[in-house]
């Protein structure tokens, strides 16, 4: 792969005395959205962690844009551009829509242009723009955490289960708001265990196993073998 | 660039009671405020009360809001923040004995202005003592509740022993400026004029407070970061930069609530500080740790309260704000406006 904008190699990381991560290799490519798979308690959420900086790796290397980031604390990370958008959304639910908003776009003041491609995305959150975000749907507060994201281009984008615990049509929205990020040239490393929306988004696919990568290849590759997904993640895909 | 989504967002009516529901807390001063006047007799004496009430709140506000932000913010206990109310006091009242001169004049501009130096001399003092404290004492002890109360009450030990070598160990007794001394007589009622300043001082800091909070974008850092820190550092915003800030702005806060709590009491001891402390915990645990408004809202409940019962039954006046916060705990356990800690 040529120039990934993001590299991990060998990253382990601990929670207290528990090792989870034994190991990550990976590669992020440019402009692409990879899907990072996998079964429950396999690393994902916590290499996405680990990639912030909110949990420290133990020993390994991770480079974002060529610069080594392992060891940094988050703002430090967070400011080198990459956006989060975390399993529990992280909305601040005391602060309103546009609050959450201007917190999230670091550099300065929203820019219209992207304030409007928010609300093409997400309608509902000009709606509901000067209510408190605690107030709001599971689906929007999810809306929310990801056009916090959006408010400004990132180099790399880090979401993790954006589908969770959403209605289908929310989940469409999503999927929508994300092609079109990913249209936009984005480079995104997504977690997801909905395998309808990792298929249909992902360029590519990493799927972990006990704290390592155990499989990387083309999204498609993956979609169209029913036994790798069984072998890999425990998966009988209906035929859709 | 996209298609607007199929599901259209409903906005439904929300009932009387849901809609009341957020302004319940804040219709509790004023329920306080009639309750007393339907329970005392004379009118005078219930208004010579209520401004008595509402100057002590304001007080006790100074002096809690910044404890409530450190705790929301960063989750630290500091029992020590009495030592900057006390060291605040002293500190005042030494500027205001060397402006003896300005204070002792009949012009109110002057007195203002000497009480402003001093409140001013307090501040930067406390502020610099609180960020000491925080380094010193507080860093080492990030994430456990246990040893932030002992190594903090150590450090309240040591302020007040240092007050002890600084200003010697007994109580000094004090005189307001000239012209903020007597009460002035309004609808037959007795009204002290340093508690009318102290009313209006403590809402113009309320107010700006809440400015801050509200309408700069370090405010919305610190609102957020008392809901969620690790979120508003994996924004990019270095919150332990922002904690020692607000550490900072809450000691000095805390000065200035000493010298405002001196000049009430027309006497400063030592432990001063760890005595109004009791009533601080009450304010900010009953607000809503976290939350200024509701540590504002929390404050002038119980400075009213405890006024009225002193007047209506003296002996209920010490367990009034205990009461208080029973009931309040019992009604809503997380206090009356709570943020909502990220888990």
């Amino acid at each position: 792969m040529s120039d990934p904008i993001l590299s991990l190699s060998g990253v382990k990381t601990d929670i207290g005395q528990y090792h989870i991560l034994h190991g990550v290799d990976l590669e992020v490519p440019r402009g692409q959205v990879t899907m990072l798979l996998g079964r429950n308690g396999a690393g994902k959420t916590t290499t996405l962690r680990s990639i912030m900086g909110l949990w420290r790796p133990r020993t390994g290397s991770i480079r974002f844009d060529g610069a080594e980031i392992a060891g940094l604390a988050p703002p430090q990370i967070a400011r080198r551009g990459l956006g989060f958008v975390p399993e529990d959304m992280g909305i601040f639910a005391d602060l309103t829509v546009e609050e959450n908003l201007i917190l999230a776009a670091i550099s300065g003041p929203i820019r219209r242009d992207r304030l409007d491609w928010v609300f093409s995305a997400f309608p509902a959150l000009s709606t509901f723009w000067k209510m408190p975000a605690g107030n709001l749907s599971g689906g929007q507060k999810q809306m929310l955490a990801i056009a916090r994201a959006m408010i400004e281009k990132r180099g790399l984008y880090l979401i993790d289960e954006p589908s969770k615990g959403l209605a289908p049509a929310i989940i469409a929205t999503m999927a929508r708001a994300l092609r079109d990020l990913k249209a936009d040239g984005a480079s995104i490393l997504m977690v997801e265990q909905n395998f309808s929306l990792a298929r249909a988004l992902g360029d590519r696919a990493a799927v972990m196993d006990d704290g390592r990568i155990v499989w990387t290849g083309g999204m498609a590759e993956l979609a169209a073998d029913p036994a790798l997904q069984e072998r890999l993640m425990g998966l009988k895909m209906e035929v859709a | 660039m996209t298609h607007a989504p199929e599901h259209a967002p409903k906005m439904a009516r929300l009932s009387l009671s849901d809609r009341l529901e957020p302004w319940l807390p804040i219709l509790l001063v004023p329920a306080i405020v009639v309750f007393g006047f339907v329970l005392i007799d004379s009118p005078g004496s219930w208004l010579t009360l209520t401004v008595s009430g509402l100057a002590m709140g304001m007080m006790i506000f100074v002096i809690a809001s910044g404890m409530t932000l450190v705790f929301g913010l960063m989750d630290v206990i500091n029992f020590g923040h009495g030592a900057f109310v006390s060291f605040g006091a002293f500190v005042g009242v030494s500027v205001l004995v060397v402006l003896g001169g300005m204070t002792g004049a009949s012009s109110l501009a002057l007195n203002l202005l000497a009480l402003g130096m001093a409140m001013l001399a307090a501040m930067a003092v406390t502020g610099a003592m609180g960020f000491a404290f925080e380094r010193v004492i507080v860093r080492p002890v990030y994430g456990s509740h246990l040893k932030q109360i002992l190594v903090t009450m150590g450090g309240l030990i040591v302020a007040e022993q240092l007050i002890h070598v600084i200003w010697g160990g007994e109580e000094i007794f004090i005189g307001r400026p000239e012209m903020l001394k007597g009460s002035i007589t309004l609808f037959g009622a007795t009204l002290e004029k340093y508690r009318l300043i102290a009313v209006g001082l403590g809402l113009i800091l309320f107010l700006a407070m809440r400015a801050v909070l509200r309408g700069t974008k370090l405010g919305l850092i610190v609102r957020a970061g008392v809901e969620n820190p690790e979120m508003v550092m994996a924004m990019g915003y270095q919150i332990r930069r922002v904690f020692v800030m607000v550490f900072v702005a809450g000691s000095a806060l805390a000065g200035l609530g000493g010298v405002m709590w001196g000049l009430y009491q027309e006497v400063i001891t030592a432990q001063m500080g760890m005595e109004i402390m009791i009533l601080v915990f009450i304010v900010v645990i009953i607000g809503g740790l976290g939350s200024v408004e509701g540590c504002f809202i929390g404050a002038l409940m119980v400075g009213l309260l405890q006024n009225y019962t002193a007047f209506l039954e003296p002996k209920l006046a010490l367990i009034s704000n205990i009461a208080l916060m029973v009931a309040i705990l019992m009604w809503r356990p997380q206090g009356m406006i709570p943020v909502i800690k990220a888990k």
